[in-house]
């Protein structure tokens, strides 16, 4: 009994610490239309200024509080809304993320930079003071969480439905231009909203960091739990996101209570709140469709079956060429760009081509090299068909809660996957080993062997090539077409018959199976297979990178995968750089809100410019009438649009 | 020349408006004067200019060209908000309220106009009596005629110098919109000017002033309604 309540307590003080993140998270979303995937980096990054001024240089507990709630996360907030996030809103589900992501990066990689790892104390409120509710002690600083986490519940009911300032917020979500036109400034209220949903993300990190103590990963992972919960009250209902983080809270502690720690569920309390999430998506009702958003998307032109081969023949001979001129360990490098590119090639036809976004390409990737290791230690092409074979069905049951859905929830709930899979399986030592890291061997087909790092290089590069050259195939088909349609607008998919979630489970089925690939590949090239290469950290960079090269286009994949692989070189030879490799991706990701084109759209828009100069100096026929389009207009005609005009009465 | 001691400026005028998305041009130079106390039609058949006429006098879009004055001071360039501020309501295509909100937060919302709130729920529930009994429904589950009465709250509770209606009747049986436009008629006798697009014109022709018929973002036509009921159905089809 005595047990059941101390856990109770620590279910409930937990539950409150999510409650204050998931409804800062809740207020940004709904007034901003932006997904804030950075919510727990910012939360994580003020645990470390309140450490900063509070700790480390003695300011009294009132002003360092003050200073970070009510200066520092709310300055930052507003200033993230004023440069990233606002015009996003029309921009396409994979823009308006990678944004947040790049914050996300940018924030772990800075704090990393200037608060290096160490131990740092953070203690409670009152600590270690508390008072004893029967048998069990309770201390101060869990009842001020529980008693914070009430008054922010009760201080937001008040703002959202009491205040012009907070119903201005809400009609700001309702109707943007309206809201306008009514003399309100919607950017002001979007600057509120981040500014707020900072402050709370920052109070959540004090609260939590003495419970977590100031670790960067653990701190910024808070945005799951805070996702978790939120996905209760559906992202929209702040009372129900409340209820969602105490359960989800409980759940934790008593997991941690009564679970065993051995067995089958050693770490199973880390992969609550992703199983919560997912519950929580099976039961949530379909959203009805939104009618009318059309999504200003650059699409590159088709190329003919004739045209791609042509063009792998090309890179093929390009990358043969490049082999024999350059020292093998250079090679490595490039090569290791050109598997990235892989992995990144799955996300054109499943975020470029069907404008669903994945994020946790690196855990399939992952999954390829398990495959590969397990099933072919002597590197045989069966590891590759093992990879595909594991991969499909994973993603399938991934997706497969979040695909009814709208596009934001699948994006989060493979976040939240990759999370759960770097927690519970690849750390198994059945996986990737007890020290995380096991040989791979390279891939050899029938008595063909690729071991040598030239051989290798050029066997990355064709099946690069091939896999495009399937890819833009597709895109001709009717395949293609269908995932064009459900990119442009899901509405009319449904209403002209076309099952919209198979067409994503297939999509996402493919994206699982080339993302395996290239994380086979990818384990022999490094001839090791890691847990640490495939954490749900390492999948932002990819989505990234290949946004970066031009999602849309299969030779964006490889742009993205090269650059992606340079900067640890550029880290390891210019030595001023290193803090670039930590910060590049996500600095790269923060400036794509700006053209979210890629740079292969951006070089054939150059390119087009002039064949766009060349055709008009051949100019339009002279005379229009000549076509025989028109058709002589009769009484009766002018009858009948008199009758549309009402003139008639 | 107009002798500013003699007669006060328009509340409206457009001189050589000219206006479009991105490098589409859809406005080619527009004039058009709406005085205090006037109702003026905009008519014209799809895509003609009107609502975009609308948006860049309501500060929606910004003009390319050519000027905006209202009361005489220049406004061209600025921004809806600041606009709304100012005395201009629009109610825009569809209906002019925020579903997602109660109708009691939808008056709230027109606050922001600068008129007390307390004067605008007492328009509005002395105008319209069915929305008291229905001040805690969420608007989007009032019928259209209903929620298209909240927005005309708005237009007669935070007292504009111009008000700008676009397509009132858009899904409404006519009856309702009969009663609506009457609404509108008294608005106009109250001294404010009005400029209302409509795509059909038996609607307006009753209650309208002026009449300005628009065709490819040019007004082709203008005058007295009873002379342009005549000739419209030329206008819209560019015959003789």
């Amino acid at each position: 009994m005595t047990e059941l309540l101390a856990f109770t307590i620590v279910g409930i003080v937990t539950g409150s610490i999510y409650a204050v993140a998931a409804s800062g998270l809740v207020v940004t979303y709904t007034t901003s239309g932006i997904f804030n995937i950075a919510h727990g980096a910012i939360g994580m990054f003020m645990a470390f200024v309140y450490w900063q001024v509070r700790f480390d240089w003695g300011w009294p507990t009132p002003l360092a509080l003050a200073f970070v709630l009510l200066f520092a996360a709310p300055l930052m907030g507003a200033g993230i809304e004023r440069t990233l996030a606002r015009n996003l809103g029309s921009a396409s589900l994979v823009s308006r993320l990678v944004v947040t992501i790049g914050l996300l990066l940018v924030l772990m990689g800075a704090a990393l930079n200037i608060w290096p790892p160490q131990g740092r104390r953070v203690d409670g409120f009152f600590s270690p003071g508390g008072f004893d509710l029967g048998p069990v002690f309770v201390t101060w600083h869990q009842t001020t969480t529980v008693l914070v986490a009430a008054a922010v519940a009760i201080g937001l009911r008040l703002l959202m439905f009491r205040t012009r300032a907070g119903v201005t917020m809400r009609a700001v979500v309702d109707h943007r231009g309206l809201a306008t036109l009514a003399g309100a400034r919607p950017a002001v209220s979007s600057t509120l909203s981040w500014a707020l949903g900072s402050s709370l993300a920052a109070l959540a990190g004090i609260l939590l960091a003495p419970v977590l103590q100031l670790n960067v990963q653990a701190l910024t992972l808070l945005v799951v739990n805070a996702y978790a919960a939120a996905m209760v009250g559906r992202l929209r209902s702040v009372p129900l996101t409340f209820v969602g983080a105490v359960v989800l809270g409980l759940v934790e502690s008593y997991a941690v209570g009564y679970l065993p720690d051995d067995g089958a569920f050693t770490n199973l309390r880390v992969a609550i709140p992703t199983l919560m999430l997912f519950l929580a998506l099976l039961v949530i009702p379909e959203v009805r469709v939104r009618a009318g958003t059309t999504i200003a998307a650059r699409m590159p032109r088709t190329v003919t079956l004739g045209r791609s081969l042509l063009a792998c023949a090309a890179l093929v001979a390009v990358a043969g060429a490049f082999a024999l001129a350059v020292d093998e360990g250079a090679l490595t490098e490039v090569a290791s760009g050109v598997a990235l590119g892989i992995v990144a090639l799955s996300l054109v036809p499943l975020t470029g081509w069907a404008g669903q976004v994945s994020l946790c390409q690196m855990t399939f990737a992952g999954l390829g090299a398990f495959g590969m290791v397990r099933f072919a230690s002597d590197g045989s092409a069966v590891g590759l068909l093992a990879a595909v074979a594991i991969a499909v069905p994973v993603g399938a049951l991934v997706a497969l809660p979040a695909l009814r859905l709208r596009g934001l929830y699948l994006a989060l709930a493979t976040l939240a996957f990759a999370v759960l899979m770097d927690n519970v399986f690849f750390i198994r030592s059945d996986v990737f080993g007890n020290l995380g890291a096991v040989e791979a061997e390279r891939l050899r087909i029938g008595g063909l062997s690729f071991e040598g790092d030239r051989a290798y290089f050029l066997l990355l590069v064709t099946v690069f090539g091939v896999l495009a050259v399937g890819l833009l195939a597709l895109r001709r088909g009717s395949f293609g077409r269908r995932l064009s349609a459900l990119r442009d607008s899901p509405v009319a998919c449904t209403m002209m018959g076309l099952d919209t979630t198979v067409t994503k489970l297939q999509v996402f089925a493919l994206s699982s199976a080339i993302a395996a690939v290239g994380g086979a590949l990818l384990a022999g090239l490094r001839q090791t297979a890691t847990a640490a290469d495939h954490t749900m950290f390492n999948s932002l960079p990819v989505v990234l990178l290949a946004v970066l090269g031009g999602i849309t286009a299969v030779s964006g994949a490889l742009v993205g995968g090269l650059v992606l692989a340079g900067f640890p070189v550029l880290a390891d030879n210019v030595s001023w750089l290193s803090s670039l490799a930590i910060l590049g991706p996500g600095l790269i990701g923060i400036t794509l809100a700006r053209r979210p084109d890629g740079l292969v759209l951006q070089a054939a828009d150059l390119w087009a410019g002039r064949e766009r100069l060349r055709a008009a100096a051949s100019g339009l026929p002279e005379r229009v009438e000549e076509l025989g389009l028109t058709v002589p207009f009769e009484d009766s005609h002018r009858a009948a649009i008199d009758r549309g005009l009402a003139l008639d009465a | 020349m107009r002798d500013p001691a003699a007669t006060p400026p328009p509340v409206l005028e457009l001189e050589g408006l000219r206006a479009g998305y991105g490098r589409i041009e859809v406005l080619g130079g527009i004039d058009l004067v709406v005085p205090a106390g006037t109702m003026v039609a905009l008519l014209g058949p799809n895509g003609a200019g009107k609502t975009t006429t609308l948006a860049a006098v309501s500060g929606q879009i910004r003009p390319s060209a050519g000027r905006v004055r209202m009361g005489g001071v220049d406004v061209t360039g600025a921004g809806a908000d600041a606009l709304a501020r100012a005395g201009v309501c629009t109610i825009p295509e569809g209906r002019g309220i925020f579903p997602n909100l109660t109708v009691d937060e939808n008056l709230l919302m027109f606050t922001h106009a600068g008129v007390a709130r307390s004067h605008i729920q007492e328009v509005a529930f002395d105008h319209f009596p069915r929305l008291r009994e229905r001040r805690r429904l969420l608007a989007g589950n009032l019928s259209g005629g209903e929620q298209q009465m909240l927005a005309l709250v708005r237009a007669l509770a935070t007292r504009p110098a111009l008000l700008l209606l676009d397509e009132l009747s858009m899904g409404l049986a006519p009856m309702v919109v009969e009663e609506l436009y009457a609404q509108v008629a008294a608005i106009t006798a109250t001294g404010v000017a009005i400029l209302v697009v409509e795509q059909f014109a038996s609607f307006v022709l009753g209650v309208a002033d002026q009449v300005a018929v628009m065709i490819n973002g040019e007004i082709r036509a203008a005058g007295r309604p009873e002379e342009m009921a005549g000739q419209l159905h030329g206008a819209y089809l560019g015959g003789p």
